[in-house]
């Protein structure tokens, strides 16, 4: 603690109590920023509780506050879509997870021949942005390959395509190559066969790391709105985010709806990152760094 | 291809150092099988899913790049002049343009606002933490969202949110996203707004690993916060930077939803992007082999980018 103490930081701020200027120079800039960033978001929360939000009138806290809006939006099929997307979140996310889960063993605890391509293979669709691929992507979709099947309007049509992502397999990756082999040939050496390491020693060590693989993923599939749009082909296919534009340009359905709505697509992400905030912050710097 | 072979005597190494625990030949043929095909179990459901969703895409792109995409009748081979037509189009060129401007804009402000924010927030106290956390929301929320909320904050009355907040300094009102004057610039610091908590963190991480002792050498020396700050902490964080500066200039250039969602290219396509105009082309129009020729300009343009930097960074480690 004493370490920490005696830190100094880039502009030089200090904690002891004689520099109190600076303290609340400090202070009154940091409920500045605060405000600056989450005031936006906070409008959502009063707006959507609010029985009548005008868009002039927009506040911090609901003047008149009710449940109207979600009564209202429950109308319009807003649980319809919510419901789209934790089924899409939540399917894509576990597929997203036991894909890189088995991805990452071999490439991290195997030798083989062609693993090197492999390798290359994954980091090319990470640099691979995914807007390049939409339009051949969507008839892709609408005609898979040797099946011949077309996905488009199912959700399996937005789940897939999200079920393997460089980025986690290669976060996945670089973890398990940190489990010390000698646990490894222990098991061997008792007869352990592969399926075995795989699901008693190597899985349950990685345990931190589907931590940040699940919020990570969580939030790219929270934040599709390309795909979504282009596998549906009405209205009722719509994620909660897609929903919101066709909510909104709808004549009869007013802002409190929208707010509702977006109210309704924002938490599940706030929820997310506020319970595993550490990993993700922590995970933003190691996954940038090596990238 | 060198690649290639270099990869297989690595491995083909690798595999006679493992496998030479001295069993008998037979059993030992029977286990390297077995060795050279459990990986490919394990890896066979990612591949199939990057083979299907991205790598058909992407020879599907480069394809339809190439053709007059014809339903019914056929596709017919045109060679470049899908590149040629949409290269020429003037409402592309003014979308490139704009693209440009915006993925700029974007990254610089960010990075500006980050930098800030990261001096401003950098320290071990808890109450810091707590900061940073909300600080950090934007990032988090869909952009989707955060382009929602932000049409109804750029109200353009004098009554609207920001408006009223331009009027305390005296500023405003402005018309934000309904004038072709202001709507890019409106559309820019929406996405400086997400972006910038996000370069805090990195810059942050950034600022951690300076050696302490620096500072100290630096204020014996007598220098001041600024002489500090420009000689000591902007040449630490470098590479950080390099690394934001990449990563931020390829979302830029790929940005598609916070444009779709706060004007949908408009008023009068004052911000139409890249993306958004590809979009447009594809699904709206109908154009898909000069919408793929764009798609596929686009992706050499990231990719040059990327390389570029990554060669850059190389060289200098």
């Amino acid at each position: 603690m004493s370490v920490a103490q005696k830190c100094e930081t880039a502009l030089g701020w200090r904690s002891d109590r004689s520099a109190w200027v600076s303290r609340g120079v400090r202070l009154l800039l940091c409920v500045g920023a605060v405000l600056f960033f989450t005031g936006p978001l906070l409008t959502i929360f009063s707006g959507a509780f609010d029985d009548n939000p005008d868009p002039t009138q927009l506040s911090l806290v609901p003047d008149n506050p009710s449940l109207d809006n979600f009564r209202a939006a429950g109308e319009n099929r807003i649980w319809h879509y919510l419901g789209n997307s934790l089924i899409i979140a939540g399917g894509a996310l576990l597929l997203q997870l036991s894909v890189s889960v088995f991805a990452a063993y071999a490439l991290a605890r195997k030798k083989f021949r062609g693993q090197a391509i492999v390798l290359l293979a994954v980091l090319t669709t990470m640099m691979l942005p995914e807007e390049v691929i939409a339009i051949p992507l969507s008839l892709v979709i609408g005609d898979l390959p040797v099946l011949h099947v077309s996905l488009k309007g199912t959700l399996l049509g937005v789940i897939l395509p999200l079920g393997a992502w460089g980025f986690s397999i290669f976060v996945m990756t670089e973890f398990m190559k940190e489990i010390p082999v000698e646990i490894e040939e222990a098991a061997t050496v008792d007869g352990a066969g592969e399926l075995r390491i795989f699901a008693q020693i190597v899985l349950p060590l990685c345990k931190p790391a589907l931590g940040v693989v699940a919020v990570f993923g969580f939030t790219m599939i929270w934040e599709q709105y390309l795909l979504p749009l282009i596998v549906a082909t009405d209205p009722s296919d719509y994620t909660l985010t897609v929903a919101l534009l066709s909510l909104r340009s709808d004549d009869q359905v007013g802002p409190g709806i929208v707010l509702a709505g977006a109210l309704l697509a924002l938490v599940p992400s706030l929820l997310v990152y506020l319970s595993l905030q550490k990993s993700f912050l922590r995970g933003i710097t190691t996954g940038a760094i090596k990238g | 291809m060198t690649a290639v072979r270099t990869a297989g005597e690595d491995v083909g190494a690798a595999a006679n150092g493992g496998g030479a625990v001295g069993s008998h030949p037979v059993g030992r043929r029977r286990k390297r099988r077995l060795t050279s095909v459990t990986p490919w179990l394990f890896l066979a459901p990612a591949l199939l899913l990057f083979v299907v969703f991205k790598y058909v895409p992407m020879a599907e792109g480069v394809r339809l790049s190439l053709f007059q995409v014809r339903p019914f009748l056929g596709d017919l081979f045109v060679g470049l002049d899908n590149y040629v037509r949409i290269l020429g189009d003037d409402r592309f060129q003014a979308a490139i343009g704009r693209t440009f401007l915006l993925a700029a804009g974007q990254t610089l402000g960010s990075m500006l606002i980050g930098f800030a924010l990261a001096l401003l927030l950098e320290g071990h106290a808890r109450s810091l933490w707590f900061v940073r956390s909300a600080v950090f929301l934007p990032v988090v929320a869909a952009t989707a969202v955060i382009g929602e909320i932000w049409r109804l904050l750029y109200y353009p009355a004098p009554e609207g949110f920001v408006n009223t907040v331009l009027s305390f300094v005296g500023l405003g009102p402005v018309a934000f996203l309904d004038s072709p004057d202001s709507a890019l610039w409106s559309v820019m610091a929406v996405g400086i707004w997400k972006g910038a908590p996000y370069d805090m963190v990195l810059i942050l991480a950034g600022l951690a690993g300076i050696d302490r002792q620096q500072y100290e050498a630096a204020e014996i020396d007598g220098a001041s916060t600024w002489h500090r700050i420009r000689y000591v902490t902007l040449p630490a964080l470098r590479p950080v930077v390099t690394i934001l500066l990449t990563l931020a200039a390829i979302r830029g250039l790929r940005t598609f939803t916070e444009v779709y969602v706060l004007t949908g290219g408009g008023p009068a396509g004052s911000t139409d992007v890249w993306m958004t105009r590809v979009f447009s082309v594809a699904f709206e129009r109908n154009e898909l082999g000069i919408a793929s020729a764009g798609s596929v300009l686009l992706f050499l343009i990231t990719f040059a980018l990327t390389v570029t930097v990554q060669l850059y960074r190389r060289r200098k480690a």
